[in-house]
């Protein structure tokens, strides 16, 4: 059941796509806000910080959402002529990157929550504590945010280096699938459109 | 997936620059913007390490404002802040939770009371629905510096001297004298004088903060609180006892609750929101927002405010921050200090140790 999508069968679906250039997007972003906000002293100290917390929450959302939309719409294999080891990779550094996405927004909220601090996401917005105040565990999620902000963008790093070595030392499908897949690598037969069929077909070979 | 029309991969050494060039670039960007490749930037954590050159490190305690009190009472509001001010906390009759703390400005947490003129007040109000408002204020009328640069530098021009222990006078003068704006905090520090008891002092917020009202207009303030106490109950300065504040605190509390007024002053049209080196001119209108009552006191590494971050710009809706550029300084050094603290006091690996408070002197 990998390639389920009928137009671009070793693609990623399009809301998939779409879902993973806004999120890298908004990560990203929120990883130079983070850094630059906990810098700064000027004016862009207050604007950051508001623009933080409901970003975070924004990933945190969008991410469950993503995944919603993988267990529905499976990703395409990867090239069968990838090293395992390479596959095992590429596999284990997308589930880290899931991982954090869905971690940083928390400890965000538990540790603004240990600090006793209002947690504000705009106007009198406000997320109820998920953790009682204590100081000494605040100390613990705060160092804890940071070390998981700097794994994320390190393992962001990694990714989009990877892309680039599968898009321009490969060149194989695996960026393509991310971004315009090309059309004559489609190998299923032609579509047969049928007027009832409301499941596309399958490449896969019937099974016996 | 076998694809004829596959290009073959290609090795061409521009390629591999290609994608070094990409995660070299983004890591610098990330790395400029962390501030790690301008360490002579102006940053929070620059400003908390120069705070610690000058009163050490204190594992545990905050790096300025070290030594104080902790205390918890309530705001009572009668009303009259209301039209200015959405603010719950300013609703009349409401009734909002506080915890505070007294303290003496400097990063030695064992100063004697009488090394300086000035004491502090901070509150922490508890709103419903989550919200909060915080405030730290001085006791004086203006605030020596109007930026976080000039902060910085007289922070700098007033270390002690290795030699002495005690700022370089030459160091010093220069700074004032390069730094005209400072003049008005100088005359009054002048005739100042390390007063005998907390109670009895105004606390002064300094900075302008804008309240917003029910159509949505803003109101250029600044508050302080004024203290109902003026008689001398207290135990006043005992000869050679340099924690007399705490326990002059103690005592009057013994006898009963201790009452502030919280009244704010509303600014005209041109009077400085971004410049707490300048007072407002002594006729505008100051409204009498209602009293701040404190009934208890508690050590600080014990007590309510010991992990309390009183961060000048937690505000509630209704009220909003000015264009004063020390706030935003503020509230970035005070989150690195609260960190380091909290940090010591959690035994983090690389935080210096703070004592259990059993072992505070
Ligand atoms: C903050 C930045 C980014 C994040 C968090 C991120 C996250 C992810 C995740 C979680 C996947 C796995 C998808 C799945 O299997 O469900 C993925 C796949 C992919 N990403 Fe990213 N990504 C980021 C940036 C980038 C960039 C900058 C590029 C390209 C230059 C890129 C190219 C790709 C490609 C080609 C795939 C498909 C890999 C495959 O076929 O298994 N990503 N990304
Ligand atoms: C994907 C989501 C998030 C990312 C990538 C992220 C990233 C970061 C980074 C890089 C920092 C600077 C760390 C340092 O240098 O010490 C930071 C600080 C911070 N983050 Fe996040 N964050 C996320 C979500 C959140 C959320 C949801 C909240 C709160 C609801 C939050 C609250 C904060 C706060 C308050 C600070 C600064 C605290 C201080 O000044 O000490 N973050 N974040
Ligand atoms: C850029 C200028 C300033 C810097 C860098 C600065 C720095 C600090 C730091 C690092 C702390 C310790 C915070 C903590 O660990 O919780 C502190 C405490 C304090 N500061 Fe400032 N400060 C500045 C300006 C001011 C001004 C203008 C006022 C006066 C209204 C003020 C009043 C206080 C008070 C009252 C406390 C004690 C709060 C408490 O009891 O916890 N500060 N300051």
């Amino acid at each position: 059941m990998n390639a389920k999508h009928a137009t671009y069968p070793g693609a990623f679906h399009p809301l998939a796509r779409l879902l993973h250039w806004l999120m890298a997007l908004l990560i990203l972003t929120m990883l130079f806000v983070g850094v630059g906000m906990v810098s700064t002293v000027s004016e862009k100290h207050q604007w950051l910080l508001a623009l933080h917390k409901p970003l975070g929450v924004t990933i945190f959302v969008l991410a469950l959402i993503r995944l919603a939309v993988r267990w529905r719409h499976p990703p395409p294999p990867l090239p069968a002529d990838m090293p395992l080891l390479m596959q095992w990779v590429a596999h284990a550094s997308h589930w880290v990157l899931y991982a954090l996405m869905l971690s940083l927004p928390l400890v965000g909220w538990a540790m603004l929550s240990a600090g006793g601090y209002p947690i504000s996401l705009g106007g009198s917005w406000h997320l109820p504590p998920l953790l009682s105040f204590d100081g000494e565990t605040y100390a613990w999620l705060r160092v804890t945010h940071r070390w998981l902000a700097y794994l994320l963008f390190v393992t962001v790093l990694g990714h989009m280096g990877a892309a680039l070595y599968h898009g321009l030392i490969r060149r194989d499908d695996v960026l393509p699938s991310m971004t315009f897949p090309r059309r004559e690598t489609v190998v299923v037969e032609p579509v047969i459109v049928t007027p009832t069929a409301s499941e596309p077909p399958s490449s896969e070979p019937p099974r016996v | 997936m076998t694809d004829p029309s596959r290009q073959p991969p290609s090795n061409q050494p521009w390629r591999w620059a290609l994608i070094g060039l990409a995660v070299v670039v983004l890591a610098g960007a990330f790395a400029y913007v962390a501030g790690w490749l301008t360490p002579q930037r102006l940053s929070s954590r620059r400003l908390v390490d120069t705070l610690q050159e000058g009163g050490g490190v204190h594992p545990g305690f905050r790096r300025n404002h070290a030594k104080g009190v902790c205390v918890v009472g309530y705001f009572e509001s009668n009303g009259e802040a209301a039209s200015y001010s959405t603010a719950s906390v300013f609703a009349a009759g409401s009734r909002t939770p506080v915890v505070g703390r007294f303290a003496l400005p400097g990063g030695n947490p064992y100063a004697p009371d009488s090394s300086v003129p000035i004491r502090s007040f901070a509150l922490r109000f508890a709103l419903p629905h989550g919200e909060q408002w915080r405030t730290g204020m001085n006791s004086m009328p203006v605030f020596p510096v109007a930026t976080p640069q000039a902060f910085y530098d007289q922070l700098v021009a007033t270390l002690p001297d290795p030699a002495t222990g005690k700022p370089d006078p030459k160091k010093a003068g220069a700074f004032f004298a390069s730094h005209p704006e400072t003049g008005a905090f100088l005359a009054w520090v002048k005739t100042a004088k390390p007063s005998a008891s907390y109670v009895t002092e105004t606390y002064e917020a300094l900075n302008a903060f804008y309240f917003v009202d029910g159509t949505g207009k803003r109101h250029a303030v600044r508050w302080k609180v004024t203290p109902v106490a003026t008689d001398d109950a207290g135990t006043g300065p005992q000869a050679g006892d340099p924690d007399y504040l705490a326990k002059d605190l103690q005592q009057r509390l013994a006898q009963g609750p201790l009452r502030w007024h919280l009244r704010v002053t509303l600014a005209e049209p041109g009077d400085p929101t971004n410049d707490a080196t300048k007072q407002w001119p002594a006729d505008r209108h100051t409204i009498d927002a209602g009293t701040l009552v404190i009934e208890s006191e508690q050590p600080q590494d014990s007590g309510p405010c010991r992990d309390v971050n009183y961060d000048p710009t937690i505000v509630p809706e209704g009220i909003a921050i000015s264009d004063d550029p020390l706030l935003p300084a503020r509230s970035a050094a005070y989150a690195v200090s609260y960190l380091r603290r909290t940090s010591e006091e959690a035994h983090l690996p690389g935080a210096a140790r703070a004592t259990t408070p059993s072992e505070h002197p």
